[in-house]
């Protein structure tokens, strides 16, 4: 088990969301940064959708209650156990007793603990991603304790093992995102669409997990008609009446009214989720939707063949 | 006009019109049961709206082009498929009171009698044209035209679960309390969504549901 000492930021369990339900209106959930998810569920030789914690925007301590091995990956976070300072993307083993701390640091707003044996909160709806509004799984707080399942191997095979920092996606405060075109980009005038391609847009600090509301030029509509509502998806970019775009995110509703001038490619959701709110600075570029499928398919093999041993593993031994 | 189209990396959107009509939904739902009934592999789930359908699908398994290739075949076929048989579900409804807050101003606004509003809702059969909004919102209509009203000028930040509400030609039901710009006029005691239920939704896109006007004192 984990006990959770101190509860900075928003702090939920996630695994790699919740699926069959959209029809009935409820959201797919899930990690913000589906690769940085992924990979920490990798390093503990977990499978990649087990659920893991998801804390944002602030520290959290956390005790083992019996040994265990950890990885926390992310952005915009370094972690520490006892006098030992980890990198992210890198296993470690905590004692029974021992304290590890995730603290806030640096650009980024996400980071994901895996433990091995993955966290066994309850599922609701076959899965175990917390969708708050719902009263699906439940913000964490101090004193809260997690259940863990059995690693899938001995915790000396599975510490001491890092990602592969070529393999990492670019993380930067001033990202290029690439996006497909809208359902609905013909409802804007040239202008518009030249606007929302060619100007930097900051994400405002109103943003959360259901959506990333951009600061920026606003973008101009050919008429005012109204959408019928329709389906929509994470990365799906809504354009309401005041012009600026809204990026859906993780807890996205399953409809929407607006009209959709574009949407992120998969492959850059993770950049986009931890581009630091107010400071960042992102442009939007337009892809096909061959290229998107192919940079996702090449991520998604980075997740298989990036673990790489830690040459000298001796300091991550306590 | 294509009616697929890539929406991001992972669905395709299928329009199939632009308006809200029964026959026109009716064939939305008809699609995505001849979908469901035998999907491709690598389809996720599909999400019925008004006019259009909504397929996810896992682009590992699945290109865009292979996916609109297998929809297009089976585009013509939901004309004659039938969709899975509608269940009618009767809401039983307290109309008015607190929870039903906007009534007297709905009456007004038409200028008719708060039982005359009662009267011309409960009267109908409506079709669940889609779910969304909040787990378990379904989309009904449509109202008679003596009560379409407008959407409130400014949205309310709570309204209590169970709320019967009102909005252009549309009706629903608040599952969850969640903030909401419809007119409020009823509340049911039915629970339309329990997460812990091994069928947690009451209602399912292309439903047909009817209110029945129940008396009771506010809970």
């Amino acid at each position: 088990m984990l006990e959770i000492l101190e509860a900075g930021g928003l702090v939920t369990v996630q695994d790699a969301g919740r699926r069959g339900w959209q029809k009935f209106g409820v959201p797919v959930s899930g990690a913000m940064d589906w690769f940085a998810h992924r990979a920490a569920n990798v390093l503990v030789g977990n499978p990649p959708d087990a659920a893991t914690l998801e804390i944002g925007f602030g520290d959290v301590t956390l005790r083992a209650l019996r040994d265990c091995v950890i990885a926390v990956t992310g952005a915009g976070f370094v972690t520490s156990t006892f006098a030992w300072t980890f990198p992210l993307w890198t296993s470690f083993v905590v004692h029974a007793g021992g304290t590890v701390r995730i603290m806030k640091e640096g650009d980024g707003n996400w980071a994901y603990l895996a433990i091995a044996g993955g966290i066994e909160s309850e599922s609701m709806l076959g899965s175990r991603s917390s969708y708050l509004r719902a009263g699906l799984g439940q913000k964490l707080e101090v004193g809260d304790r997690l259940n863990i399942g059995q690693p899938s191997r001995s915790l000396d095979e599975l510490a001491a093992r890092t990602f592969s920092p070529d393999k990492l996606p670019l993380y930067s405060s001033s990202p290029v995102i690439e996006t497909l075109d809208g359902v609905q980009s013909n409802w804007f005038t040239k202008d518009g669409l030249e606007t929302f391609y060619s100007s930097d847009f900051s994400i405002s600090p109103s943003s959360d997990r259901m959506g990333f509301r951009m600061d920026g030029a606003p973008i101009a509509r050919v008429h005012a008609a109204e959408l019928l509502s329709e389906g929509m998806t994470i990365g799906s970019i809504q354009i309401p009446a005041s012009g600026l775009p809204i990026v859906m995110m993780a807890d996205s509703p399953t409809t929407g009214g607006y009209p959709k001038i574009a949407n992120v490619v998969t492959a850059d959701l993770p950049l986009l989720a931890q581009v630091p709110f107010r400071e960042g600075r992102i442009r939007f570029k337009m892809t096909s939707v061959e290229e998107a499928q192919a940079r996702y398919r090449k991520m998604t093999r980075a997740l298989e063949d990036g673990i790489e041993e830690v040459e000298n593993d001796a300091k991550f031994a306590q | 006009m294509d009616a697929l189209k890539p929406l991001g990396d992972s669905s395709l959107l299928i329009t199939l019109g632009d308006e809200m009509d029964p026959r026109l939904n009716r064939r939305v739902h008809a699609l995505a049961s001849l979908i469901e009934a035998a999907p491709l592999a690598g389809i996720r789930e599909t999400v019925p709206a008004y006019a259009a359908l909504l397929v996810h699908y896992d682009p590992l398994t699945l290109t865009y082009s292979q996916l609109a290739d297998w929809l297009r075949l089976r585009l013509d076929q939901a004309d004659s498929a039938s969709a899975r048989t509608p269940r009618q579900i009767e809401v039983p409804t307290r109309y008015g009171g607190a929870s039903g807050a906007d009534l007297e101003a709905v009456a007004s606004a038409h200028a008719l009698s708060p039982a005359d509003v009662i009267r011309l809702h409960s009267r109908r059969d409506y079709l669940v044209y889609m779910m969304g909004f909040t787990p378990g919102f379904p989309y009904m209509g449509a109202l008679d035209a003596a009560i379409v009203t407008p959407r409130l000028e400014t949205p309310r930040t709570s309204v209590p679960a169970g709320t019967v509400a009102i909005a252009g030609a549309q009706t629903g039901i608040y599952p969850l309390a969640s903030p909401g710009g419809w007119n409020l006029i009823g509340w049911t005691p039915l629970k339309l969504f329990d997460p812990a239920s091994d069928s947690p939704f009451l209602f399912a896109p292309g439903d047909t549901v009817r209110f029945i006007p129940i008396e009771g004192d506010d809970a």
